[in-house]
């Protein structure tokens, strides 16, 4: 305990003269009560109004202390934060001016936490009297509502349903990378596989809306909002509800082979309506292999008039290219908007199964021209001998409908799959169950491989096991390949120490 | 000898009563209890008076006087003057002065020779004082505190001053009053000294809050202690021990 002057001290300890104590006699400075240090504080104490113990409540589940009235703060042992947290739970320090504070150590375990607080109050006269002292907290262990309701199965409030009528699961791959790029499962608290696709739970309906909006950026998709109501109270009018929203993603995916309804086509710049789905963003982006002619479908298109997908990849089978005749310039036919990554070629084809049985050929022209060469072998699909039921399709006139079309070149995946020198990052437990579905995975990589826009949605991370390495076969037949420079330098510490993904570390 | 006192719950006894060698006046109260201890110490010595100034009982502050006078403000009614007068001895001196800071008591400290007075005092009552109580006066401050008399209470044998006095300015007082002095507080700490303490050359009475610490700081330095046995073996050994032999 000490005196603060207003003064300098210095200079009165020559000018003033001793006086005595007026309680106990000593010989002491004057100050503003005339009263030594001893009799002062036994006179009066300025912590009288503050608890010298206290209690604070902590979270085991999730280790946060509690901020009274009811927020919950993270907070390691001697942090500012729990300083703060430690500083608010003491009742009459309005009253003081509080000039230091700071952890004394305790022993973790002891569940006691001690600060020692040095304050000043003004007391009689206008002496400013400073004390130091310490307060002891007892860390009282209190489950926190959030960690109350994961224990009694309750805590989620919102739900995200994700679905996609479609035989495969490659869009859930996509999604699965982009979520885990934009972080945007920070606030989930548990994600099901289900069948057709995912469900998000949220303990927050914002959380889950902002999740949907997340998806209608990067998806075709449209959503509907449901809510049930839980419980309901009469007296404060208070509705507590659970949320449901059910995103609908557009059962088309990349190498689809779609009939487009007639007013659809013509919306779109009078696309023939029987076109190849070269890739899935924010639209569907379809491509006529007769004309090279491209077209994007937005989600709004499509949802104004849905029609299912004709041709999906399961149902394509494979033919041997026999010849190849890239269509010259002059005779193209002229379209608005056409493809230049794309070559209009005349192919003719035998279908695998019957080589060494019949010489059947067809005839076709396809986008492919590009890539294909004589004995390449592709996925196509065989309208001559095919039974579709589509409301579309039907109204087609037969001259329209070409023997066979060609979707896409088929490269050795085997070979493909040894020369990936790279891998993504998957959700915890997200596991590849059986052999389709990891086939859909594998046919996923394809994707990303092939097309670069896809990519520059993905984080691709290099595979420290692949990548030394050596090639030995560089006689690929020019299959697509991701570079080196595309890929992220996998951080690996981090895993480690904190139980988490860390942050992807650019190269 | 000093002893404590209390007017109506209040400490600052200073304020409603002003002893001097000659007299003593005692501001009229809801009951008689502080007049009693005055009547009690001094009665049989010198006159106690019960009075008013300009209706006020806080003539403490209102007069100054000593042994040769008394000088009131010029609010006192003459009926005042007139009962303050019948009682003192004849030997004292009653004037009105004619003074812009009428609490005389608060700016002007006296013994029954020297003066202090507030340095903005008129040069007429300056010369009122010099008539009326016969003392040599001094303009000066103390403690930086121009109020003199209410900070600062002396005697013919000593003074004291507020805590926050400078050595300098104490020696200073000290050799312009020609008594020692010395720095203490009345009350429980209070620097106001004049205000919690009355006092003449042989009994002090002061605020009930006082301590005993400062009880003895003030006979000390007032030299009312005079008759304790310890003094007998000191200060009137000589005498003794000379008529003895």
């Amino acid at each position: 305990m000490e005196y603060i002057g207003d003064g300098d001290g210095v200079l009165r300890q020559q000018q003033y003269s001793l006086i005595c104590c007026c309680r106990c006699g000593l010989q002491i400075e004057p100050n503003p009560t005339n009263m030594c240090v001893n009799c002062l504080r036994s006179d009066v104490d300025i912590t009288e109004d503050i608890p010298k113990s206290s209690a604070l409540s902590f979270c085991r589940g999730c280790e946060r202390y509690l901020q009274p009235p009811n927020q919950w703060v993270k907070a390691t042992l001697e942090s500012r934060e729990l300083l703060s947290v430690c500083l608010k739970k003491l009742r009459g320090l309005k009253e003081v001016k509080l000039v230091d504070a700071g952890f004394v150590w305790t022993e973790p375990h002891s569940m006691r936490i001690k600060v020692k607080l040095t304050v000043q109050k003004e007391v009689m006269n206008g002496a400013m009297l400073q004390q130091t002292f310490v307060v002891e907290y007892t860390v009282q262990s209190h489950m926190c509502d959030d960690c109350h309701r994961v224990e009694a199965k309750d805590f989620w409030r919102a739900v995200v349903q994700i679905r996609q009528k479609c035989e495969h699961k490659k869009t859930f791959f996509y999604l699965e990378q982009l979520i885990l790029k934009h972080k945007a499962h920070r606030n989930t608290v548990n994600i099901k596989p289900m069948a057709d696709g995912l469900d998000f739970f949220f303990t927050k309906q914002d959380d889950a809306k902002k999740l949907v909006e997340f998806l209608s950026a990067f998806v075709p998709s449209r959503y509907v909002t449901g809510k049930e109501l839980i419980s309901h109270d009469v007296h404060t009018n208070k509705y507590n509800y659970k949320y449901t929203i059910s995103v609908e993603i557009v059962p088309i995916c990349k190498d689809h082979i779609i009939c487009l309804p007639p007013k659809t086509a013509q919306a779109i710049g009078s696309i023939s309506p029987l076109c190849i789905v070269t890739r899935v963003t924010q639209g569907i982006h379809v491509i006529d292999p007769h004309t090279l002619q491209v077209a994007e479908l937005s989600a709004n298109q499509y949802w104004r008039s849905p029609f299912p997908t004709l041709v999906s990849p399961k149902q394509l089978i494979e033919f041997m290219v026999m010849e190849v005749e890239v269509v010259p310039e002059r005779d193209r036919p002229h379209r608005h908007r056409t493809s230049n990554k794309h070559v209009l070629a005349d192919v003719y084809v035998a279908r695998l199964s019957d080589l060494g049985v019949n010489d059947r050929q067809f005839h076709c022209r396809t986008h492919l021209g590009h890539i294909l060469k004589v004995s390449d072998i592709v996925l196509g699909f065989d309208f001559a001998n095919a039974n579709l039921n589509h409301e579309h399709f039907e109204k087609l006139k037969s001259e329209r409908i070409p023997d066979v079309m060609l979707v896409k070149k088929v490269f050795d995946r085997t070979k493909r799959m040894r020369n990936r020198k790279w891998k993504l990052k998957r959700f915890d437990g997200a596991d590849l169950e059986t052999e389709s579905v990891t086939k859909d995975y594998n046919d996923f990589l394809d994707d990303l491989e092939e097309d670069q826009a896809i990519r520059e949605n993905v984080n691709i991370y290099k595979d420290a096991t692949k990548i030394t390495v050596e090639v030995d076969d560089t006689d690929d037949e020019g299959a697509p390949q991701i570079s080196l420079q595309e890929m992220l330098e996998d951080l690996h510490i981090c895993e480690d120490a904190t139980g988490g993904e860390g942050a992807p570390m650019m190269e | 000898m000093a002893i404590r006192a209390q007017f109506e719950g209040n400490n600052e006894v200073g304020v409603f009563a002003k002893l001097t060698n000659n007299y003593c006046l005692v501001g009229i109260g809801g009951s008689e209890n502080f007049y009693s201890v005055f009547e009690g110490e001094l009665g049989d010595t010198i006159p106690v008076v019960h009075a008013s100034i300009a209706g006020c009982r806080i003539i403490g502050r209102m007069c100054v006087g000593n042994r040769h006078g008394l000088l009131v403000p010029n609010t006192t009614t003459d009926q005042e003057l007139q009962h303050i007068r019948n009682a003192l001895p004849d030997s004292v001196k009653i004037y009105r002065a004619e003074e812009k800071l009428s609490a005389l008591g608060n700016v002007i400290a006296c013994n029954d020779y020297v003066a202090l007075v507030h340095p903005d005092l008129d040069r007429e009552t300056e010369d009122l004082l010099v008539d009326t109580l016969g003392v040599e006066v001094f303009r000066h401050t103390v403690a930086n505190n121009v109020l003199v008399g209410s900070y600062m209470s002396f005697t013919n044998q000593g003074g004291m001053v507020p805590p926050k006095t400078s050595v300098e300015d104490l020696d200073e007082l000290s050799s312009l009053l020609q008594v020692p002095l010395v720095a203490g507080t009345v009350n429980r700490g209070s620097d106001v000294l004049a205000a919690g303490l009355v006092v003449n050359d042989w009994m002090a009475v002061c605020g009930h809050d006082t301590t005993s610490t400062e009880i003895s700081v003030i006979e000390n330095i007032f030299k009312l202690n005079e008759h304790e046995p310890s003094k007998i073996q000191t200060h009137m050994r000589d005498a003794l021990v000379d008529t003895l032999s």
